[in-house]
Protein backbone atom coordinates (compact mmCIF):
# COMPACT_ATOMS: atom_id res chain seq x y z
CA UNK A 1 0.00 0.00 0.00
CA UNK A 2 1.58 3.46 -0.92
CA UNK A 3 2.08 6.09 1.82
CA UNK A 4 -0.71 8.12 0.81
CA UNK A 5 -3.56 5.29 1.31
CA UNK A 6 -1.72 4.44 4.27
CA UNK A 7 -2.35 8.03 5.88
CA UNK A 8 -5.85 8.19 4.28
CA UNK A 9 -6.69 4.65 6.05
CA UNK A 10 -5.11 5.76 9.76
CA UNK A 11 -7.33 8.92 9.61
CA UNK A 12 -10.13 6.89 8.83
CA UNK A 13 -9.75 4.17 11.42
CA UNK A 14 -8.56 7.62 14.23
CA UNK A 15 -12.04 8.76 12.84
CA UNK A 16 -13.87 5.72 13.54
CA UNK A 17 -12.38 5.06 16.86
CA UNK A 18 -13.33 8.89 18.24
CA UNK A 19 -16.78 8.01 17.27
CA UNK A 20 -16.76 4.79 19.59
CA UNK A 21 -15.40 6.26 22.75
CA UNK A 22 -17.36 8.99 22.74
CA UNK A 23 -20.56 6.63 22.13
CA UNK A 24 -19.51 4.21 24.46
CA UNK A 25 -18.77 7.32 27.32
CA UNK A 26 -16.07 9.67 26.22
CA UNK A 27 -17.00 13.43 26.66
CA UNK A 28 -19.04 14.83 23.28
CA UNK A 29 -16.55 16.06 20.50
CA UNK A 30 -13.96 15.09 22.70
CA UNK A 31 -13.61 10.93 21.72
CA UNK A 32 -9.33 11.30 21.52
CA UNK A 33 -7.60 15.06 22.27
CA UNK A 34 -4.35 14.65 23.13
CA UNK A 35 -4.32 18.03 25.21
CA UNK A 36 -7.44 17.59 26.97
CA UNK A 37 -6.29 14.14 28.02
CA UNK A 38 -2.75 15.37 29.42
CA UNK A 39 -4.79 17.69 31.13
CA UNK A 40 -6.69 15.12 32.75
CA UNK A 41 -3.99 13.08 33.58
CA UNK A 42 -2.52 15.85 35.45
CA UNK A 43 -5.13 16.20 37.49
CA UNK A 44 -5.54 12.13 37.89
CA UNK A 45 -2.14 12.51 39.92
CA UNK A 46 -3.37 15.56 41.80
CA UNK A 47 -0.88 18.64 39.86
CA UNK A 48 -4.06 20.74 39.25
CA UNK A 49 -6.83 20.64 41.72
CA UNK A 50 -9.76 21.29 39.21
CA UNK A 51 -12.40 18.47 39.84
CA UNK A 52 -13.80 18.47 36.77
CA UNK A 53 -10.80 17.21 35.13
CA UNK A 54 -9.01 14.61 37.01
CA UNK A 55 -8.46 10.74 35.52
CA UNK A 56 -5.10 9.01 34.66
CA UNK A 57 -6.51 8.55 30.63
CA UNK A 58 -5.76 5.03 29.17
CA UNK A 59 -6.17 6.35 25.68
CA UNK A 60 -2.93 8.24 26.16
CA UNK A 61 -0.83 5.51 28.03
CA UNK A 62 -2.27 3.33 25.11
CA UNK A 63 -1.10 5.78 22.74
CA UNK A 64 2.21 5.59 23.84
CA UNK A 65 2.84 1.97 24.34
CA UNK A 66 1.16 1.26 20.88
CA UNK A 67 4.00 3.71 19.23
CA UNK A 68 6.51 1.83 21.31
CA UNK A 69 5.71 -1.43 20.52
CA UNK A 70 5.54 -0.17 16.82
CA UNK A 71 8.85 1.47 16.22
CA UNK A 72 10.46 -1.31 18.30
CA UNK A 73 8.77 -3.68 15.53
CA UNK A 74 9.67 -1.91 12.50
CA UNK A 75 13.43 -0.98 13.88
CA UNK A 76 12.89 2.92 14.52
CA UNK A 77 13.11 2.76 18.00
CA UNK A 78 16.42 5.18 18.47
CA UNK A 79 17.61 6.81 21.77
CA UNK A 80 18.37 10.66 20.79
CA UNK A 81 18.40 13.61 22.95
CA UNK A 82 20.24 16.96 23.46
CA UNK A 83 18.64 18.82 21.07
CA UNK A 84 17.23 21.96 23.72
CA UNK A 85 15.44 20.51 26.03
CA UNK A 86 14.41 22.89 28.04
CA UNK A 87 13.43 25.26 25.32
CA UNK A 88 11.24 22.54 23.98
CA UNK A 89 10.04 22.19 27.50
CA UNK A 90 9.03 26.20 27.43
CA UNK A 91 7.71 25.56 23.68
CA UNK A 92 5.50 22.44 25.08
CA UNK A 93 4.18 24.77 28.59
CA UNK A 94 3.54 27.79 26.18
CA UNK A 95 1.57 25.51 23.45
CA UNK A 96 -0.49 23.55 26.03
CA UNK A 97 -1.67 27.19 27.44
CA UNK A 98 -2.81 28.45 23.92
CA UNK A 99 -4.74 25.45 23.35
CA UNK A 100 -6.44 24.97 26.86
CA UNK A 101 -7.67 28.69 25.80
CA UNK A 102 -9.23 27.11 22.77
CA UNK A 103 -10.30 24.14 24.58
CA UNK A 104 -8.78 21.43 22.54
CA UNK A 105 -5.85 19.55 20.55
CA UNK A 106 -5.66 20.20 16.23
CA UNK A 107 -6.76 16.97 16.65
CA UNK A 108 -10.01 17.67 18.56
CA UNK A 109 -10.43 20.53 16.65
CA UNK A 110 -10.88 18.47 13.54
CA UNK A 111 -13.49 16.09 15.62
CA UNK A 112 -15.05 19.47 16.81
CA UNK A 113 -15.61 20.63 13.43
CA UNK A 114 -17.10 16.94 12.61
CA UNK A 115 -19.32 17.77 15.57
CA UNK A 116 -20.44 20.80 13.64
CA UNK A 117 -18.75 23.37 16.08
CA UNK A 118 -17.82 26.23 14.22
CA UNK A 119 -15.46 27.71 16.97
CA UNK A 120 -13.27 24.59 16.09
CA UNK A 121 -13.02 26.86 12.20
CA UNK A 122 -12.23 29.72 14.20
CA UNK A 123 -9.57 27.76 16.08
CA UNK A 124 -7.97 25.84 12.95
CA UNK A 125 -7.83 29.37 11.22
CA UNK A 126 -5.52 30.12 14.23
CA UNK A 127 -3.56 27.29 13.88
CA UNK A 128 -2.68 28.24 10.37
CA UNK A 129 -2.01 31.58 11.15
CA UNK A 130 0.18 30.24 13.81
CA UNK A 131 1.88 27.95 11.63
CA UNK A 132 2.34 30.42 8.88
CA UNK A 133 3.99 33.32 11.60
CA UNK A 134 6.45 30.29 12.97
CA UNK A 135 7.25 29.60 9.56
CA UNK A 136 9.97 32.67 8.34
CA UNK A 137 11.82 31.96 11.69
CA UNK A 138 12.32 28.44 10.03
CA UNK A 139 13.87 29.86 7.14
CA UNK A 140 15.64 32.50 8.54
CA UNK A 141 17.75 29.81 10.52
CA UNK A 142 15.37 28.71 13.24
CA UNK A 143 16.66 25.41 15.11
CA UNK A 144 16.81 23.63 18.16
CA UNK A 145 19.83 21.84 16.98
CA UNK A 146 20.70 18.52 16.35
CA UNK A 147 19.58 15.69 19.12
CA UNK A 148 22.35 13.62 19.04
CA UNK A 149 22.63 9.24 19.67
CA UNK A 150 21.76 8.48 23.76
CA UNK A 151 22.82 5.69 25.96
CA UNK A 152 19.72 3.45 24.67
CA UNK A 153 18.39 3.42 28.56
CA UNK A 154 17.68 7.07 28.21
CA UNK A 155 14.97 5.82 25.39
CA UNK A 156 13.17 3.89 27.61
CA UNK A 157 12.30 6.24 30.55
CA UNK A 158 9.70 7.85 29.38
CA UNK A 159 7.43 4.60 28.84
CA UNK A 160 8.49 3.39 31.84
CA UNK A 161 6.91 6.06 32.79
CA UNK A 162 3.95 5.74 31.06
CA UNK A 163 3.81 1.82 32.44
CA UNK A 164 4.08 3.59 35.83
CA UNK A 165 0.72 5.97 35.08
CA UNK A 166 -0.93 2.81 33.68
CA UNK A 167 -0.32 0.80 36.89
CA UNK A 168 -1.52 3.48 39.09
CA UNK A 169 -4.93 3.87 36.54
CA UNK A 170 -4.91 0.09 37.16
CA UNK A 171 -4.23 -0.34 41.09
CA UNK A 172 -6.37 3.31 41.74
CA UNK A 173 -4.01 4.37 45.11
CA UNK A 174 -6.01 6.59 47.16
CA UNK A 175 -4.00 9.45 46.46
CA UNK A 176 -5.03 9.25 42.52
CA UNK A 177 -7.91 11.64 41.83
CA UNK A 178 -10.89 10.66 39.73
CA UNK A 179 -13.41 13.08 38.43
CA UNK A 180 -16.79 12.45 39.73
CA UNK A 181 -18.39 15.09 37.44
CA UNK A 182 -17.62 17.10 34.48
CA UNK A 183 -15.70 16.04 31.27
CA UNK A 184 -13.09 13.68 33.08
CA UNK A 185 -15.95 11.93 34.80
CA UNK A 186 -17.39 10.95 31.29
CA UNK A 187 -14.77 7.97 30.11
CA UNK A 188 -15.20 5.23 28.01
CA UNK A 189 -14.78 1.51 29.60
CA UNK A 190 -11.15 1.13 30.51
CA UNK A 191 -10.28 -1.43 28.63
CA UNK A 192 -11.78 -0.07 25.14
CA UNK A 193 -9.73 3.00 25.28
CA UNK A 194 -7.16 1.43 26.42
CA UNK A 195 -7.63 -1.01 23.41
CA UNK A 196 -8.24 2.32 21.04
CA UNK A 197 -5.06 4.16 22.30
CA UNK A 198 -2.89 1.09 21.60
CA UNK A 199 -4.30 0.46 17.90
CA UNK A 200 -3.98 4.80 17.36
CA UNK A 201 -0.58 4.57 18.28
CA UNK A 202 0.63 1.87 15.96
CA UNK A 203 -1.32 4.06 13.49
CA UNK A 204 0.27 7.18 14.12
CA UNK A 205 3.80 6.03 14.74
CA UNK A 206 3.34 4.42 10.89
CA UNK A 207 2.45 7.22 9.50
CA UNK A 208 3.83 10.09 11.45
CA UNK A 209 0.26 12.16 11.55
CA UNK A 210 0.35 15.55 12.69
CA UNK A 211 -1.90 18.00 11.96
CA UNK A 212 0.75 21.19 12.29
CA UNK A 213 3.29 19.34 10.41
CA UNK A 214 0.54 19.20 7.69
CA UNK A 215 -0.24 23.14 7.40
CA UNK A 216 3.70 23.24 7.98
CA UNK A 217 4.42 21.04 4.95
CA UNK A 218 1.85 22.15 2.50
CA UNK A 219 2.64 25.73 3.16
CA UNK A 220 6.56 25.12 2.91
CA UNK A 221 6.31 22.26 0.65
CA UNK A 222 3.15 22.19 -1.19
CA UNK A 223 2.87 18.97 0.16
CA UNK A 224 -0.10 17.28 1.25
CA UNK A 225 0.11 13.52 2.49
CA UNK A 226 -0.23 14.80 6.17
CA UNK A 227 -3.20 17.03 5.50
CA UNK A 228 -5.14 13.59 3.75
CA UNK A 229 -4.55 11.99 7.26
CA UNK A 230 -6.87 14.96 8.75
CA UNK A 231 -8.93 15.27 5.96
CA UNK A 232 -9.95 11.41 6.41
CA UNK A 233 -10.46 11.90 10.10
CA UNK A 234 -12.83 14.39 9.46
CA UNK A 235 -14.88 13.09 6.50
CA UNK A 236 -15.18 9.79 8.66
CA UNK A 237 -16.18 11.50 12.18
CA UNK A 238 -18.78 13.80 10.33
CA UNK A 239 -20.55 10.58 8.26
CA UNK A 240 -20.08 8.91 11.85
CA UNK A 241 -21.79 12.20 14.04
CA UNK A 242 -24.48 12.38 11.39
CA UNK A 243 -25.38 9.10 11.38
CA UNK A 244 -25.85 8.99 15.36
CA UNK A 245 -27.18 12.12 15.55
CA UNK A 246 -24.68 13.85 17.41
CA UNK A 247 -24.05 16.53 14.78
CA UNK A 248 -25.34 20.10 15.66
CA UNK A 249 -24.22 22.68 13.00
CA UNK A 250 -23.20 26.35 15.17
CA UNK A 251 -21.05 28.53 17.08
CA UNK A 252 -23.63 28.39 20.34
CA UNK A 253 -24.08 26.10 23.18
CA UNK A 254 -21.49 23.13 21.93
CA UNK A 255 -19.87 20.56 23.80
CA UNK A 256 -17.14 21.84 26.03
CA UNK A 257 -16.44 24.64 24.05
CA UNK A 258 -16.53 28.31 23.85
CA UNK A 259 -17.82 31.10 21.23
CA UNK A 260 -15.07 34.02 22.00
CA UNK A 261 -13.99 33.83 18.89
CA UNK A 262 -11.07 36.06 19.28
CA UNK A 263 -9.25 34.29 22.08
CA UNK A 264 -10.56 30.86 20.05
CA UNK A 265 -8.55 32.16 17.21
CA UNK A 266 -5.27 33.97 19.46
CA UNK A 267 -4.90 30.33 21.68
CA UNK A 268 -5.12 28.34 18.56
CA UNK A 269 -2.58 30.89 16.93
CA UNK A 270 -0.10 30.59 19.92
CA UNK A 271 -0.14 26.60 19.76
CA UNK A 272 0.43 26.75 16.04
CA UNK A 273 3.27 29.00 16.67
CA UNK A 274 4.82 26.32 19.21
CA UNK A 275 4.15 23.80 17.36
CA UNK A 276 6.07 24.56 14.28
CA UNK A 277 8.67 25.38 16.56
CA UNK A 278 9.45 22.57 18.29
CA UNK A 279 8.57 20.27 15.31
CA UNK A 280 5.11 19.09 15.65
CA UNK A 281 1.95 19.28 17.21
CA UNK A 282 0.98 17.02 20.85
CA UNK A 283 0.67 13.67 18.65
CA UNK A 284 3.37 13.75 16.89
CA UNK A 285 5.31 14.58 20.20
CA UNK A 286 3.62 11.64 22.08
CA UNK A 287 5.13 9.80 19.41
CA UNK A 288 8.15 10.40 19.10
CA UNK A 289 8.67 10.44 23.00
CA UNK A 290 7.57 6.77 22.73
CA UNK A 291 10.13 6.14 19.12
CA UNK A 292 12.83 7.02 21.70
CA UNK A 293 13.12 10.73 21.19
CA UNK A 294 14.27 12.35 25.34
CA UNK A 295 13.80 15.70 23.55
CA UNK A 296 10.10 14.86 22.52
CA UNK A 297 9.01 13.36 25.99
CA UNK A 298 10.78 16.23 27.82
CA UNK A 299 8.06 18.21 25.12
CA UNK A 300 5.65 15.98 26.70
CA UNK A 301 6.55 16.83 30.31
CA UNK A 302 6.21 20.78 28.95
CA UNK A 303 2.99 20.14 27.81
CA UNK A 304 1.69 18.50 30.99
CA UNK A 305 3.38 21.60 33.16
CA UNK A 306 1.31 24.23 31.52
CA UNK A 307 -1.96 22.05 31.89
CA UNK A 308 -1.13 21.92 35.58
CA UNK A 309 -0.43 26.02 35.51
CA UNK A 310 -3.62 26.40 33.37
CA UNK A 311 -5.88 24.98 35.89
CA UNK A 312 -4.40 25.52 39.38
CA UNK A 313 -3.87 29.47 37.98
CA UNK A 314 -7.51 30.11 36.51
CA UNK A 315 -5.68 30.23 32.70
CA UNK A 316 -8.04 27.32 31.38
CA UNK A 317 -11.08 28.66 29.25
CA UNK A 318 -14.24 26.86 30.12
CA UNK A 319 -18.12 26.47 28.41
CA UNK A 320 -18.31 29.82 30.19
CA UNK A 321 -15.86 31.65 28.45
CA UNK A 322 -12.05 32.25 28.58
CA UNK A 323 -10.77 34.18 31.93
CA UNK A 324 -9.06 37.49 32.05
CA UNK A 325 -5.44 35.91 33.28
CA UNK A 326 -6.09 33.48 30.36
CA UNK A 327 -6.23 35.93 27.97
CA UNK A 328 -3.27 37.64 29.51
CA UNK A 329 -1.04 34.50 29.44
CA UNK A 330 -1.75 33.91 25.79
CA UNK A 331 -0.51 37.59 25.31
CA UNK A 332 2.42 36.82 27.69
CA UNK A 333 2.90 33.81 25.23
CA UNK A 334 2.99 35.37 22.59
CA UNK A 335 6.34 37.97 23.63
CA UNK A 336 8.10 35.31 25.35
CA UNK A 337 8.00 32.76 22.48
CA UNK A 338 8.78 35.26 19.53
CA UNK A 339 11.43 36.66 21.43
CA UNK A 340 12.77 33.55 22.17
CA UNK A 341 12.63 32.43 18.40
CA UNK A 342 14.07 35.81 17.32
CA UNK A 343 17.33 34.86 19.71
CA UNK A 344 17.52 31.49 18.76
CA UNK A 345 17.68 32.47 14.80
CA UNK A 346 20.42 35.60 15.98
CA UNK A 347 22.59 33.23 17.54
CA UNK A 348 22.51 30.08 14.87
CA UNK A 349 22.91 33.18 11.94
CA UNK A 350 26.25 34.50 14.01
CA UNK A 351 27.21 30.53 14.60
CA UNK A 352 26.95 30.15 11.16
CA UNK A 353 28.61 33.36 9.77
CA UNK A 354 31.96 31.92 12.19
CA UNK A 355 31.80 28.84 10.76
CA UNK A 356 31.70 29.98 7.18
CA UNK A 357 34.79 32.23 8.07
CA UNK A 358 36.77 28.30 8.96
CA UNK A 359 36.48 25.38 7.40
CA UNK A 360 32.76 24.84 6.21
CA UNK A 361 32.75 21.02 7.11
CA UNK A 362 31.61 18.50 9.68
CA UNK A 363 28.26 18.71 11.78
CA UNK A 364 27.91 22.17 11.95
CA UNK A 365 24.53 22.64 12.38
CA UNK A 366 22.02 23.19 9.57
CA UNK A 367 22.93 25.36 6.99
CA UNK A 368 19.58 26.98 6.25
CA UNK A 369 19.44 30.01 4.30
CA UNK B 1 32.98 15.16 -5.82
CA UNK B 2 29.73 16.15 -3.79
CA UNK B 3 29.50 17.40 -0.15
CA UNK B 4 26.76 14.59 2.02
CA UNK B 5 24.51 17.32 3.77
CA UNK B 6 24.28 16.11 7.21
CA UNK B 7 20.37 16.08 8.78
CA UNK B 8 21.41 13.78 11.55
CA UNK B 9 19.59 14.79 14.59
CA UNK B 10 17.25 17.44 13.47
CA UNK B 11 13.94 17.43 13.52
CA UNK B 12 11.20 17.83 10.69
CA UNK B 13 11.08 20.00 8.58
CA UNK B 14 14.72 21.15 8.76
CA UNK B 15 15.98 17.48 6.91
CA UNK B 16 13.32 18.76 4.66
CA UNK B 17 14.52 22.22 3.91
CA UNK B 18 17.86 21.18 3.67
CA UNK B 19 16.77 18.91 1.16
CA UNK B 20 14.83 21.43 -0.76
CA UNK B 21 17.83 24.32 -0.14
CA UNK B 22 20.64 21.69 -2.06
CA UNK B 23 17.37 20.93 -4.78
CA UNK B 24 17.39 24.31 -5.60
CA UNK B 25 21.14 25.96 -5.51
CA UNK B 26 22.32 22.81 -7.67
CA UNK B 27 19.16 22.33 -9.89
CA UNK B 28 20.48 19.28 -11.41
CA UNK B 29 23.23 16.27 -10.84
CA UNK B 30 23.55 14.46 -7.87
CA UNK B 31 23.20 15.30 -3.93
CA UNK B 32 23.98 13.06 -0.28
CA UNK B 33 21.90 14.16 2.30
CA UNK B 34 22.58 11.81 5.84
CA UNK B 35 19.21 10.89 8.09
CA UNK B 36 18.93 9.42 11.12
CA UNK B 37 14.91 8.83 11.53
CA UNK B 38 13.03 6.78 9.62
CA UNK B 39 10.25 10.09 9.44
CA UNK B 40 12.72 12.19 8.18
CA UNK B 41 13.84 9.41 5.40
CA UNK B 42 9.72 9.01 4.33
CA UNK B 43 9.77 12.67 3.95
CA UNK B 44 13.01 12.93 1.68
CA UNK B 45 11.90 10.42 -0.09
CA UNK B 46 8.66 12.09 -0.54
CA UNK B 47 9.79 15.16 -1.61
CA UNK B 48 12.28 13.94 -3.76
CA UNK B 49 9.38 11.87 -6.16
CA UNK B 50 7.57 14.96 -6.29
CA UNK B 51 10.19 17.23 -7.62
CA UNK B 52 11.20 14.39 -9.54
CA UNK B 53 14.46 13.66 -8.29
CA UNK B 54 15.57 9.84 -8.36
CA UNK B 55 16.45 8.75 -4.61
CA UNK B 56 18.68 5.87 -3.59
CA UNK B 57 18.48 4.46 0.15
CA UNK B 58 20.77 2.61 1.79
CA UNK B 59 21.09 2.32 5.36
CA UNK B 60 24.04 1.79 7.54
CA UNK B 61 23.67 1.61 11.35
CA UNK B 62 20.72 2.93 11.61
CA UNK B 63 21.28 5.86 9.49
CA UNK B 64 19.90 6.54 6.30
CA UNK B 65 22.02 7.64 3.07
CA UNK B 66 20.45 8.89 0.76
CA UNK B 67 21.62 10.22 -2.83
CA UNK B 68 19.22 12.32 -4.42
CA UNK B 69 19.57 12.31 -8.71
CA UNK B 70 18.66 14.67 -11.20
Amino acid sequence: MNQRNLIILAGSVFGLLAILLVKYGNPPNMGFCIACFLRDITGGLGLQRAPVVQYIRPEILGLVLGAFAAALVSREFRTLGGSSALTRFVLGFVAMIGMLVFLGCPLRAILRLAGGDLNALVGIAGLVAGVALGIPFLRKGFSLGRALPQNKANGYVFVGIIVFFLILLLAKPAFIYFSTEGPASMRAPLALSLGVGLLAGVLAQRTRLCLAGGVRDFILFRDFYLLYGFIAILVVALIGNLVLGNFKLGFAGQPIAHSDGLWNFLGMMLAGLCFVLMGGCPLRQLVSAAEGNTDSAVTVLGLMAGAAFAHNFGLAASAGGVPAAGQAAVLIGFAVIVTLAFFICRANLIAREVSAGGRNKGRAGATLS
Amino acid sequence: MEEIKDARGLLCPEPLLITKQEMERLGSGTFKVLVDTAAARDNITRLAKKQNWKIEVSEKEGEFLLVLTK
